[in-house]
């Protein structure tokens, strides 16, 4: 049980600033997913909370411990590297048993990487070496070397990246059963992903060169983005963003509607929000992606549940579902609050 | 990968391999034959070993010092081999992985310091190992032989160390190696290949050399095996004993094979694949 409170933490390369300025308190147990574009520090924020990078200004505790200053093994923190960073002249089982061996275990050495492999149910390839390994039994070896050493906070780096589609769904729902397991280490994961960081995350905090965009619940950051990149950023297809006269109408520079919250107007509607044309049908099964061109910027996606009955190249009216938010954003692309016309 | 080409370009081509085998390996097969032929035979120019005898051998154990000198150039070699490995490996480690100030130009200097042909520092050599109180013993030619392999050694190991994973580095860190354990338990056995080149490359240097083993060294009893295979004299000051110096090229020469043989494929992987996959 380990509470993570970063401070005014600044952080540098040479002289171009990384993290600028940040504060964030990770809750103990708790899993927090840092997201963003590449480039926007969030793999560094995860190197400044391991020490393998030291902060140029700011503070990090954990409890009430002062770590800033102290060697990744003292903060006894471990870490999942993307790459998963296997020994390759190790076996698994030594892979696992190298921390505690340096740290001087004897006897319990044994039954604590026994006790890790049962849990992560790679037993049988104790013996083996990692290229003997496929993708999936590395990232479980990756992850077992990291959770024998009883971390006080567990990081993980882009860890599913290296891994094919369907074993990235598989091992993230493997990562989110051993975060109930264990309730009690607070999990740090880094991801550009931002489906992964809506599945797993307790709390998400996004990042945006180097300085904190939003934090809160995957819910939280879904339903009340507070910036226009947030809103963009979470959810899958993008939120659909208007300005110009489109926004004029809710006294907002911006407006953004998330394309489940569209549909098209049945022919005998009275009225309609948008008018236009049909440029695109895309259909997946689930779901029919419909766009729209309504003379804006981009083309107004819909999500609909079944096909629709326009084909590409027809007029269709577009009309906002009951309850639907329009989310509002001033100039600097903070948000002003959904707009209260239904 | 099965293409057709005529029979002329085959045989032009095991025809070129056939005379870049007969050029490289002649000479060694002309000392050997010499080595066993005797008296007036050596003189005689012949492509086949004809009354093979074994008597510049016995003449080669039975004079002289050869076994102690023989004795001397293995202690030397080896001992340079593992100077230098040891200096070099943690040096490669502070080259290729610690961020400082003037890295590349250090590296230039050591790179740069292997430019000098031996003779240009002879004199000097000469004065610091008098200095040291080193002359005349194996020392001085352990420490003029580990300078002259350090800097080929140290740059082959920087570029093998550097293609390492930083991951694999940063997980050792994380589970709590100290550098030096990095390197030991980490680093050096996934460097064994490159470990095994350069430590055979300074072992074959050392073997072989033989400026500094003259100049360094005065006493039969200390003197390395080139030297003393260049000394080597017949019954008279006329006669240069061909057949005995033959048969102690090719028993110095029977070492380095042997060496050669047991790590043929490390030598090769480590010439060829840069670094390790993590």
């Amino acid at each position: 049980m380990t509470q993570v409170r970063l401070s005014g933490i600044q952080k540098d390369f040479g002289k171009t600033p990384c993290i600028k300025n940040l504060n964030l308190e990770i809750k103990s147990g708790e899993f927090m997913v840092f997201v963003g574009p590449s480039g926007c520090g969030k793999s560094t924020m995860l190197r400044l909370i391991a020490g393998l990078e030291q902060v140029t200004a700011g503070t990090i505790h954990f409890d009430e411990e002062q770590v800033e200053r102290l060697s990744p093994s003292n903060r006894k923190i471990a870490m999942v590297f993307q790459s998963y960073a296997l020994y390759p002249h190790m076996k698994v089982f030594e892979n696992i048993a190298f921390g505690l061996k340096l740290a001087g275990g004897g006897d319990e050495v044994k039954d604590k990487v026994m006790e890790v492999a049962r849990m992560l149910q790679i037993e049988e390839l104790l013996e083996r070496l990692p290229k003997q390994l496929s993708g999936g039994q590395r990232q479980r070896v990756a992850i077992g070397r990291a959770l024998v050493r009883e971390p006080r906070v567990f990081l993980l780096d882009e860890p599913l990246s290296n891994l094919d589609a369907s074993l990235r769904v598989e091992t993230r729902l493997e990562i989110a059963k051993l975060h109930h397991k264990l309730k009690e280490t607070t999990m740090v994961y880094v991801t550009h992903d931002q489906i992964e960081a809506m599945t797993l995350a307790d709390r998400i905090c996004v990042l945006r060169d180097g300085i904190i965009e939003q934090v809160g619940t995957p819910g939280e950051l879904y339903e009340k983005p507070e910036t226009l990149f947030v809103a963009r950023f979470i959810g899958s297809p993008t939120m659909n963003t208007l300005s110009g006269e489109h926004a004029a109408k809710f006294d907002a520079k911006t407006i953004g509607i998330r394309p489940e919250d569209l549909e098209v107007a049945p022919a005998d509607a009275t009225s309609s929000s948008w008018e236009g044309k049909v440029i695109h049908i895309e259909n997946i099964g689930s779901d029919v992606y419909v766009y729209a061109d309504i003379k804006a910027e981009h083309p107004l996606l819909l999500r609909q549940g079944k096909m629709v009955g326009q084909k590409i190249g027809d007029d269709v009216r577009i009309m906002r579902q009951p309850g639907a938010t329009v989310h509002r954003f001033d100039a600097d692309g903070k948000s002003i609050g959904p707009a209260q016309t239904a | 990968m099965n293409m057709y080409r005529p029979w002329y370009q085959i045989a032009a081509f095991y025809a070129m391999v056939g005379v870049l085998v007969i050029i490289s390996i002649f000479p060694f097969y002309y000392a050997i034959i010499t080595s066993f032929k005797e008296g007036t035979a050596l003189f005689e120019v012949s492509y086949l070993p004809a009354d093979i005898t074994l008597e510049n051998y016995r003449n080669v154990f039975s004079t002289g010092n050869f076994i102690r000198n023989i004795f001397n150039s293995v202690l030397v070699a080896t001992l340079v081999v593992l100077l230098s490995l040891l200096m070099a490996v943690t040096a490669a480690y502070a080259l290729s992985r610690v961020r400082f100030r003037g890295r590349s130009a250090l590296l230039l200097t050591i790179l740069s310091v292997s430019m000098f042909p031996q003779i240009s520092v002879l004199a000097g050599l000469f004065e610091l190992i008098r200095a040291f109180g080193a002359y005349n013993t194996i020392w001085a030619l352990v420490f003029s032989y580990t300078i002259f392999s350090l800097p080929f050694t140290v740059w082959v190991l920087t570029t093998f160390m550097r293609e390492l994973p930083v991951e694999i580095e940063e997980a050792a860190i994380v589970d709590g190696a100290t550098p030096w354990q990095i390197i030991t338990k980490v680093f050096m056995p996934l460097l064994w290949p490159a470990l095994v080149t350069t430590g055979l490359l300074a072992f074959i240097g050392a073997w072989n050399e033989f400026l500094f083993a003259l100049t360094f060294v005065i006493s039969d009893s200390t003197r390395t095996v080139p030297v003393a295979i260049a000394l080597l004299s017949g019954s008279s000051i006329y006669e240069i004993p061909w057949g005995s110096i033959m048969a102690a090229a090719v028993v110095v020469t029977v070492p380095l094979v042997i060496l050669v043989i047991v790590f043929q494929r490390k030598i090769v992987a480590g010439l060829t694949a840069g670094g390790v996959k993590g």
